[in-house]
């Protein structure tokens, strides 16, 4: 599926990077720790997360990641968009809490 | 190719600008992504240890076509006993640190885990400096 696909299933909000939409995604993982992400991740190319900070893009941006959703209506700072921004990562809103949206983007076929 | 960073202290918000710079700058040398990731990884979990327990610290990077050398050296308070600082889940770190996705007690074994060669030279009230190195994938 393509980011516009994940924009569409979670009912988000992009925050930036909106000119990334078209691209394709096929691995996903859901976690609020950072840590986590960088054990146990490998080639998932989205993050799922309700933790809002400068680290969360940061890791992404290690991981090589394309997009981050922030889950239950999580608002980032300007600071943290314009990090994104900077590394070319999407950021997406949705007002759904993690296992939902993680569940609803596995029944459409992203992968773990 | 040498690189150097300071680490500073008790700034999460810049905490792994280090990391992403050499990221960057692997990149643009055109080495493989799975080699950069993992010197990446490696580099900012300990750039993190640096910010949450140490203080701050210096960073140097060395750059040779068949391996990345990474040392990291601060003048924390030292590492009292590595073998449970190694054990994943094992951690001391602040609240602060839980509160920003870190703490978790994986960072020392995220760094054997992606890293070739660890080597930790620690004493208590002295300091501690972590010698990593990548070997890039053929």
């Amino acid at each position: 599926m393509t980011i516009a696909d994940i924009k569409r299933i979670l009912n988000a909000e992009v925050l930036c990077g909106e000119q990334h939409l078209e691209k394709e995604v096929h691995n996903a993982c859901g976690s609020d720790m950072m840590s986590d992400v960088l054990a146990f991740v490998k080639d998932q190319s989205v993050l799922l997360t309700g933790l809002v900070n400068l680290q969360v893009v940061r890791t992404a941006e290690m991981m090589d990641m394309l997009c981050i959703v922030f889950v239950r209506g999580k608002k980032p700072t300007a600071e943290i968009i314009a990090l994104a921004e900077e590394f070319g990562i999407v950021l997406l809103q949705s007002p759904l809490r993690l296992f939902s949206a993680c569940g609803l983007l596995y029944q459409n076929g992203l992968n773990g | 190719m040498k690189l150097q960073y300071t680490i500073p202290a008790d700034d999460f918000t810049r905490a792994g600008e280090a990391s992403a710079a050499v990221k960057a700058t692997l990149k643009r040398l055109g080495f493989p992504s799975e080699t950069i990731r993992r010197v990446a990884i490696a580099m900012y979990e300990g750039e993190i240890n640096m910010v949450i327990h140490a203080s701050g610290g210096e960073a140097t990077v060395d750059i040779f076509p068949e391996k990345i050398l990474m040392e990291l050296a601060d003048n924390g308070p030292g590492i009292p006993d590595i073998d449970k600082a190694m054990t994943e889940g094992f951690s001391t770190a602040p609240e602060t640190a839980r509160h920003l996705g870190f703490g978790a007690g994986m960072g020392l074994p995220n760094i054997k885990k992606y890293t070739d060669e660890l080597t930790i030279h620690t004493e208590l009230g002295k300091g501690t400096r972590l010698c990593m190195v990548v070997n890039v994938a053929q």
